[in-house]
């Protein structure tokens, strides 16, 4: 009787902490849909009257490009980063978790430490030399580095991932005449799909949400990712449309929202399996 | 070389992509930075070799002290409190109550979001003068401040923001929590062993090297921040540097004055902060971190 007490007394905790952490989001979400005039003035929380204004207004974006571009564009650069750590962390993984070869070992330090490292450090060298190469103003500096390098993260995330899967099934590939490349293609892929798709989607969450090197690199609006449109929204407008500001943020989230929605078991493995086996 | 090959090719060739990027995006890019650290280097003026100067500029400049208090109080506020947070909830979630899953969502869900520029937007507006929270003090008769203008509130603003997205360290803690033995808690019971009793003697102490693993990856990240710095004071660290975070400094001694060899210095102090802070909790950590293999 007693733990039952205890139990339901859990669950209101839960649920009223619970409400206080999401109640901004649902704030901003319901300010959205009120009149500009209305947002801090009216007394409730839900709007007198929907109205999808500011939806409509923020749209249009600025200097001609409507936020269906800096949308579009932020999916590209996601996608390239995807496409860019699948390619490279997949094979770097393979090799540390199931191939032999010399300095092995200080490679994987290497790799460890790049996890570690404050990305202050190659910041400034980094940027000389995307300059250089005039890559400023392309998407270039966030994706080329992924697809040579890939991101050690994922790399240590697949190593554990592969290092599970039983030897056996190699030896027998192999005895079925299968090259490394073919244990690679055949086996190792398929049998690590969860992992990737992990990798996948925190790609794609980390990509989404840069702000920093997109701040850096990008300075023509048609460039723009949501993230760099979003804080030149702020500027542009100075603070007098909120609701049109809140629109465009909901809007910018709407992909991690459904994405966490759909997928979220692969997020939770993803964030812990580097904890807990490692 | 034809038997050295046939020993390693496999290995190399798979590890290539890894190895070239490696080295051209950070191997190099880490012995150049530490180079510019001891040049005048602007970017558009070839660079000159101006020995310990940055550094001994740096110890004299009163923004970079100041950004180093403001970063400082920055870590050793919201790290404490948003690892006892996540394992607060983690330990209330893991009492094998039903709906756990939708719970777990729910506290997940600011960390999912909070890096995002539209969640700076928000606080932005949640603490401002005409704000949510002022909205709800007034309800109480209470006139709040502008907490984002105000020098002694702005940064805990920022704190409150990083706490709030204690979610991913309440899932590792969680996993972490699921995989303490059952039967310890048996034993313990039957030696008579209640709540919180069995949270010291048994909970804790087999949870902390995740514990220890949180710490370090939220004290890296801590240390790192920038973007709600940056967009809630609208790229000036203000009011009066109260939120000129490091990052936020750096950048714009590199990028906005372009002394680019004064700001490769900065980030080598940095690294070497964050590496004596990392030091010291290794140091420590065989007093309180429990490990198996012993």
């Amino acid at each position: 009787m007693k733990k039952s007490y205890r139990k339901i007394f859990i669950h209101i905790f839960i649920i009223l902490f619970g409400i206080v952490m999401i109640y901004p989001l649902l704030w901003m979400l319901s300010s959205s849909f009120k009149f500009s005039q209305d947002i801090f003035t009216s007394k409730t929380f839900f709007p007198r009257v929907v109205t999808l204004e500011n939806y409509i207004k923020g749209w249009q974006g600025m200097s001609g490009y409507t936020f269906g571009v800096f949308l579009l564009n932020s999916v590209f650069v996601s996608l390239m980063c995807i496409l860019g750590n699948f390619f490279c962390c997949t094979m770097a993984a393979y090799a540390f978790a199931k191939l032999d070869f010399a300095f092995k070992k200080v490679y994987f330090a290497i790799m460890l430490g790049t996890l570690m490292l404050p990305f202050h450090v190659t910041l400034i060298p980094q940027y000389i030399l995307f300059n250089k190469l005039h890559w400023i103003d392309t998407y270039l500096p966030f994706i080329v580095p992924k697809f040579l390098g890939g991101q050690g993260f994922f790399i240590f995330l697949l190593v554990q991932y592969m290092r599970t899967i039983p030897r056996e099934l190699d030896d027998a590939a192999k005895i079925d005449g299968c090259g490394k490349i073919g244990i690679f293609i055949k086996l190792m892929l398929p049998l690590s799909l969860p992992a990737i798709i992990s990798m996948a989607i925190l790609t794609f969450l980390w990509t989404w949400n840069d702000f920093f090197s997109q701040l850096l690199y990008l300075n023509s609006i048609p460039k723009f990712t949501i993230s760099i449109a979003l804080r030149m929204f702020i500027d542009a407008t100075s603070g007098s449309q909120w609701g049109s500001m809140f629109a465009m943020s909901i809007v910018s989230i709407i992909p991690l929202f459904l994405i966490f929605v759909f997928l979220q078991r692969y997020i939770v493995e993803g964030i812990t399996a580097g904890a807990i086996k490692g | 070389m034809r038997n050295w090959l046939k020993k390693n090719g496999a290995g190399y060739l798979f590890l290539l992509p890894w190895l070239i990027g490696t080295l051209i995006f950070t191997i190099i890019p880490i012995f150049t930075s530490l180079y510019l650290s001891f040049t005048n280097y602007n970017i558009l003026n070839p660079a000159h070799f101006i020995g310990f100067q940055n550094y001994s500029r740096i110890f004299i400049d009163k923004k970079f002290i100041t950004s180093l208090i403001v970063t400082f109080k920055f870590v050793l506020f919201s790290v404490p409190l948003q690892l006892s947070f996540a394992l607060f909830i983690a330990i209330l979630l893991n009492k094998g109550i039903a709906g756990l899953r939708i719970y777990r969502a729910v506290y997940y869900i600011p960390s999912l979001l909070g890096g995002s520029v539209a969640i700076s937007i928000l606080w932005r507006q949640i603490f401002n003068k005409e704000g949510l929270i002022n909205g709800l003090l007034s309800k109480f008769g209470i006139k709040g401040i502008n907490w984002i203008a105000t020098p002694s509130t702005a940064l805990y603003t920022l704190i409150l923001l990083a706490v709030w997205q204690f979610g991913s360290s309440m899932l590792i803690f969680l996993s972490a929590l699921k995989q303490v033995p059952i039967e310890l808690y048996e034993s313990a019971e039957i030696d008579g062993a209640r709540g919180l009793r069995k949270f010291a003697s048994i909970t804790f102490p087999m949870i902390t090297p995740i514990v220890f693993f949180n710490l370090i990856m939220q004290v890296i990240n801590a240390f790192q921040s920038f973007n709600s710095a940056y967009i809630i004071s609208g790229g000036n660290g203000g009011p009066l540097d109260s939120t000129l975070l490091y990052s936020l400094y750096l950048y714009q001694k590199g990028f906005s004055n372009f002394e680019m060899g004064y700001a490769s210095a900065l980030a080598w102090i940095l690294l070497i902060i964050i590496g004596s802070v990392i030091g010291l909790i290794f140091a420590t950590s065989k007093k309180w971190v429990y490990n198996q293999d012993e």
